[in-house]
């Protein structure tokens, strides 16, 4: 164990690690995956230093897979994440994070007079751009941009 | 179209905007028909809007419907708390058809999602007011003979402005020239000018209009109000500038139109009214026909 890197965050049996988060969004993650309700083993780490994004953070999940779907989600704030998939220690599969086509339920829509701010509606939005992400609401029309996007939870 | 709900413009292509046209032309020839004979129609509004509600009304009793509803949320049940979801499951099982206007915007698109009958958006807050822009549409089509090709002033306040957003998309679809006419505080936001861009549509902008009204073939006023400056200082200095007034009618071409949505207030000089060229309270009038031709569409009719 002389690589620093390992030092870092113990080493998983099985299970998920989701690396490249930006340090910042680390909660933000862990709220739309909504670990808080897992029973798993969990590992963070946060304010590490990373060449690409400054400060990152890390999330290792035992016994934890997850779905597409699910893991797409945190694409909003955290486009650049990385997912190894553990199995008996070996990193069996890497993955990227994508920004789905469609965003529900995870976003608040930017427009106070929106009747998801003011009725209990689940939000929906569609993605309008990727890059520098803009999510178009269904209900309401307006864009909410990278800069104004709030989660819920 | 039947049984869709029209929640925004964009929910409709140009051949259906063409349809709704054509009907809306065989009830101007027609107006008093007894189709709707039967059905129930309820006008839910949770924000007053005498000039929509009567317009939509006006358009069922001469069709021989039925109107149901309310005038504003203070007298229903929505003042106790009730919420949309329930409110319009609960009349919908009472009608055929639901207008509806609402001050939160998303609105009518909700309750075009839990509602078992087809939804007509009569305005939600400042996004979608559709029927307006068929009415628009309408009115410009049947002055011009045409909707191809014009050369469409749209003047006042276009950041805020939600019918000439919605106009804007429409007419897009004919190869319009546009002429954006405002404050630079209330300037056409960037988003629809990349989508004019996209479409290689040509768009100019100006902050007066007086020299160039020659050009138009419909000028489409709106109100400049004054809370929307940041500066009233600034509104102080232009608010004249966006009056239309007799006097600049002289040297337009003899097919010029002149559009608003009303109420007007001061934006439309009173001189004006009398003048060929105006065509607002007919455009008012034709809405009832357009609207005629939105619920007979929906409800299968025709
Ligand atoms: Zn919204």
């Amino acid at each position: 164990m002389k690589d620093s890197k390992k030092l870092n965050v113990s080493a998983i049996k099985d299970g998920t690690v989701i690396d490249h988060i930006p340090a910042e969004n680390l909660f933000k993650v862990l709220s739309i995956l909504d670990l808080k309700s897992l029973k798993s083993k969990m590992t963070f780490g946060t304010n590490m230093e990373s060449n690409k994004l400054g400060l990152k953070a890390i999330i290792k999940v035992s016994d934890k897979y997850f779905e597409d779907d699910e893991i797409n989600k945190i694409a909003l704030v955290a486009p650049e994440a990385k997912l190894n998939i553990i199995n008996n220690y070996k990193v069996i599969e890497k993955k990227v994070v994508e920004i789905p086509n469609e965003v529900v339920g995870i976003v608040k829509c930017v427009n106070p007079k929106c009747i998801t701010n003011n009725d209990e509606i689940v939000t929906r939005f569609n993605v309008v751009e990727k890059s520098k992400v803009a999510l178009k609401c269904h209900y309401c029309e307006k864009i909410t941009d990278q800069e104004h996007m709030k989660i819920i939870k | 179209m039947k049984n869709k709900s029209l929640i925004s413009i964009n929910d409709y292509t140009k051949e259906d905007y063409i349809k709704i046209l054509n009907l809306a032309e065989e009830f101007e020839k027609n107006p008093t028909q007894d189709i709707l004979k039967g059905k129930v129609i309820a006008t839910l509004f949770f924000e007053p809007s005498t000039r929509t509600r009567l317009s939509f009304e006006s358009a069922i009793n001469r069709l021989g419907g039925r109107v149901i509803g309310f005038t504003d949320a203070t007298s229903s049940s929505v003042s106790k708390g009730e919420t949309l979801n329930d409110t319009i499951k609960t009349v919908a099982n009472y009608c055929d058809l639901i207008v509806m206007r609402h001050p939160l915007e998303g609105s009518a698109k909700y309750a075009s999602e839990v509602s078992s009958v087809p939804v007509i958006n009569a305005g939600d807050g400042a996004n979608q007011h559709p029927t307006q822009t068929l009415l628009d549409l309408y009115s410009i089509r049947k002055t011009q003979k045409t909707l191809d090709n014009l050369n469409l002033f749209l003047v006042g306040d276009l950041k805020y402005g939600r019918t000439v957003h919605s106009l804007l998309m429409a007419m897009s679809h004919f190869n319009t020239t546009f002429n954006f006419i405002s404050p630079v505080e209330l300037k056409m936001p960037n988003e629809y000018k990349i989508y004019l861009d996209n479409l290689g549509l040509k768009y100019y902008e100006h902050t007066d209009f007086t020299d160039i009204i020659s050009r138009a073939d419909v000028v489409y006023m709106t109100r400049v109000q004054r809370e929307r400056f940041s500066d009233p200082m600034e509104y102080e200095k232009t608010k004249n500038t966006y009056i239309l007034n007799n006097s600049m009618l002289v040297n337009t071409k003899p097919n010029m139109k002149i559009l608003h949505p009303l109420p007007r207030v001061n934006e439309i000089n009173v001189n004006v009214d009398e003048n060929e060229k105006a065509y607002y309270f007919t455009q008012a009038l034709n809405g009832v026909y357009t609207r005629q031709a939105i619920l007979a569409s929906i409800l299968g009719l025709k």
